[in-house]
C-alpha cells in the first residue's frame, strides 16, 4: 500500500482534545467531524488537509481521550497517513481500526519539513521524503495489522474473516 | 509472571504469556458510554450480525452530558437506550440510576479481580484498583468485541510503583499520582502497564486506589493496577455474588523497571497548564487566582473526595467571584453525601452542587470555561480547550486543594488555610 501527500507538521502531545475538541462529539457524521480537525491547534488544517496530507509529529500523538472521531475527523479532512515518533496506544488501535495508515518513526520530526512531498510504503516501513531525496524507516507493522489497514478498518476485515467462515 | 502477565494468560487461555507478545484475549465485560457507543452501535450494525455476542457482559451508561443537554446529546442517548431494548442488555444505566461511567462499573459489581475488561473510553484503567485488567479502545474495537468477545492485545511490559510512607493531613493519593506523572512524564508509560505496590497502596482506602489506576492512562499507561487484598474483597462481596480469580504477581515477576515513592515529604500538588505532567507543589503557584473550583469526575468525585473537601468547606464561603461546582460521581455518593449533611455544607458555603455527570470535566456542560478564565479541578485533564475556551487554563489538584482554592480565590495549600484559622 503506497499513500502519498504533502506534510504537515505538529509537535508533542497533540492530544485528542486538540484533534477534535468535545463539543463536536455529538456528531456521528465524519464529514462533519472533519470540518473540525485539529481545530485545537491549527483551525486552517480541514482547507490545508483537502488535497490529501501526511501528518508528522512528535512524542505521544493522540493521547487523551478515546474518541475513535479523532482519526475519523483526520481521515475525513484527507490525512492519507499519520507518521510521529510514538503515539498513545488508544489512537494507534483506533487509526488501524478505521483503516488510516499510521507508523511510528523514531527520530522523523527533525527530518521533515512542511510542505515536503512524501510517499509512504506501508508494508515496508518506508518513508521518501521526495521534496529532500531522502529515505527514512519506520517501526514494521505486523502482517494482520497491515491487512487491517488494506481492508479499509477492522469492520470490513472482520466481514471479509466471516464471510470466509461461512464458505 | 506478574498480576497482568497472569491475567492475559488466563484470559487467552495459555499458560504463559511475555511482553511484547501479541494475543487473542477473552472479554469478560464491555463497556459503553453516549459519546462513544453510539458510534460502536452503528458500526456494529455494519457487520451483520443479529445478535452480542454476550448481553449479560455489555454495560451500557449515559453519562458524559446527562441529562440531555441539546437535541443532539439526546438522540445519543436515544441511541443507547434502543440497543439496549433490541439486544435485551440489562445493564443499562440511565439517567438517574447511575453516573460517571467508571464509578458505575466498579460501585455496582460489574468489575472484579481477574477480569479482563475492556471500556470505550481511556479512563477504563480505574478498575485495575480492584484487580481487573482494563484498558479504553475505541468505537470500532468495541463493534467487534461485541460481535465476537475477542480483542487482541499486545502483552505491556510493567512498571512497578513501590510506595511507602505515611500521607500527611490534607495530602492525598492524588497529589502522589500527579507526582508520579510529572516523574514518569505524559508519554513515560506508553504501551505499558504500571502496577502499584508497597505498603502505603496497602494502606490506602478503595477510593484512593481508584484515583491512582485513573490517571495511569495520562501516562500513556495501558492500564493501572493493584493486587487485590481484603479490603478489596469486602468491596465486591457487598456488591455481587459473582465468581472471579484472584491473580498476584510471583516473588521473581519481571518489571521493566522499579520506582520508589515515598510520601512522608510529599506535600500538596498541581498540574499547570497545559499539560498534565507540568506538575509543581501547589505552594510555588499560590498567586494564581481562578475563576472556577470544579470537584467532581471519575478520578475524584468519590464521597471520600467530598467528604475531605467537606471538612474543608464547612463553615467557609466560597470566595466572591469564584464559582465551585460539585458533580459527585454517581447517584449512590450523592445520596450518601445528602444523607450525611456533606451536600448541605456545600450549599451554605455557596457552592453550586450538580447531579452525577461528566458534566465539566468532559467540557460538555455544567461548568465550561470562558476565555482567560482559570479553573482549578479534581479531574484529569488540562488539555487546551479541554472544559471549555481553548484560552482558559485548567490546574489538576486534589479535593482539598479544589476546596481551599475556592475559599480564598487563589490556588492553595489546604494545610495553609486551616493554619491560617486554627
Amino acid at each position: 500500500m503506497i499513500v502519498s501527500g504533502k506534510a504537515v507538521l505538529f509537535g508533542d502531545n497533540i492530544n485528542t482534545d486538540i484533534i477534535i475538541p468535545s463539543k463536536y462529539l455529538t456528531s456521528l457524521d465524519p464529514n462533519e467531524l472533519a470540518k473540525h480537525a485539529m481545530e485545537g491547534i491549527d483551525p486552517s488544517f480541514p482547507n490545508r488537509a483537502k488535497e490529501g496530507v501526511i501528518i508528522v509529529a512528535g512524542r505521544n500523538f493522540g493521547c487523551g481521550s478515546s474518541r475513535e472521531q479523532a482519526p475519523l475527523a483526520l481521515k475525513y479532512a484527507g490525512t492519507k497517513c499519520v507518521i510521529a515518533e510514538s503515539f498513545a496506544r488508544i489512537f494507534f488501535r483506533n487509526a488501524i481500526n478505521i483503516g488510516l495508515p499510521i507508523l511510528e518513526a523514531a527520530g522523523i520530526s527533525g527530518e521533515i519539513d512542511e510542505g515536503d512531498i512524501l510517499k509512504i510504503i506501508l508494508e515496508e516501513g518506508k518513508i521518501i521524503d521526495e521534496t529532500k531525496s531522502k529515505v527514512f524507516s519506520a517501526s514494521q507493522l505486523p502482517s494482520f495489522i497491515l491487512e487491517i489497514i488494506r481492508d479499509g478498518g477492522l469492520i470490513e476485515h472482520l466481514i471479509k474473516v466471516l464471510r470466509g467462515y461461512e464458505t | 509472571m506478574n498480576i497482568c502477565e497472569k491475567i492475559l494468560a488466563a484470559s487467552s487461555e495459555t499458560k504463559c504469556v511475555e511482553p511484547g507478545e501479541i494475543i487473542e484475549a477473552k472479554v469478560d465485560v464491555a463497556m459503553i458510554n453516549e459519546i462513544t457507543g453510539p458510534l460502536a452501535i452503528q458500526t456494529f450494525k455494519k457487520i451483520g450480525l443479529d445478535k452480542v455476542w454476550d448481553n449479560r457482559r455489555i454495560v451500557l451508561v449515559l453519562d458524559h452530558q446527562v441529562p440531555a443537554d441539546s437535541v443532539r446529546s439526546a438522540e445519543l442517548h436515544k441511541i443507547m437506550r434502543a440497543f439496549a431494548k433490541e439486544q435485551n442488555i440489562h445493564f443499562l444505566y440511565d439517567v438517574g440510576d447511575g453516573g460517571v461511567c467508571h464509578q458505575v462499573m466498579v460501585e455496582r459489581g460489574h468489575v472484579m479481580p481477574g477480569y479482563l475488561i475492556v471500556g470505550a473510553d481511556s479512563h477504563t484503567c480505574t478498575y485495575g484498583a480492584l484487580g481487573a485488567f482494563a484498558t479504553g479502545i475505541g468505537s470500532t474495537e468495541m463493534a467487534a468485541v461485541f460481535a465476537t468477545g475477542r480483542i487482541w492485545l499486545k502483552v505491556p511490559s510493567t512498571i512497578k510503583i513501590n510506595v511507602t510512607g505515611r500521607f500527611k493531613n490534607f495530602v492525598t493519593p492524588k497529589d502522589l499520582i500527579l507526582d508520579v506523572i510529572g516523574k514518569i512524564g505524559a508519554d513515560g508509560a506508553i504501551y505499558k502497564a504500571i502496577e502499584f505496590t508497597g505498603p502505603s497502596i496497602r494502606k490506602m482506602s478503595i477510593s484512593g486506589r481508584l484515583t491512582l489506576c485513573n490517571m495511569t492512562v495520562e501516562m500513556g499507561a495501558k492500564t493501572g493496577i493493584i493486587e487485590p487484598d481484603e479490603e478489596v474483597l469486602q468491596y465486591i462481596r457487598e456488591r455481587t455474588d459473582g465468581t472471579f480469580r484472584i491473580f498476584r504477581s510471583d516473588p521473581d515477576a519481571k518489571y521493566e523497571r522499579t520506582l520508589d515513592f515515598n510520601v512522608d515529604g510529599l506535600e500538596p500538588m498541581v498540574a499547570c497548564p497545559h499539560s498534565v505532567d507540568n506538575v509543581k507543589p501547589v505552594k510555588s503557584v499560590e498567586d494564581v487566582e481562578i475563576n472556577q473550583a470544579f470537584l467532581g469526575s471519575c478520578t475524584n468525585g468519590r464521597l471520600e473526595d467530598l467528604e475531605l473537601a467537606a471538612r474543608i468547606m464547612r463553615g467557609r464561603r466560597v470566595k466572591r467571584g469564584v464559582r465551585m461546582i460539585v458533580t459527585p460521581a454517581s447517584s449512590e455518593i450523592y445520596f450518601q453525601a445528602l444523607r450525611n449533611g456533606i451536600l448541605e455544607i456545600f450549599i451554605k458555603s455557596g457552592a453550586i452542587v450538580c447531579n452525577p455527570t461528566c458534566g465539566a470535566c468532559f467540557g460538555g456542560h455544567m461548568g465550561l470555561l470562558a476565555s482567560g478564565e482559570v479553573c482549578v479541578s479534581s479531574s484529569n485533564r488540562n488539555f487546551i480547550g479541554r472544559m471549555g475556551s481553548p484560552e482558559a487554563e485548567i490546574y489538576l489538584a486534589s479535593p482539598a486543594t479544589v476546596a481551599a482554592s475556592a475559599v480564598t480565590g487563589k490556588i492553595t495549600d489546604p494545610r495553609k488555610l486551616l493554619e491560617v484559622e486554627a
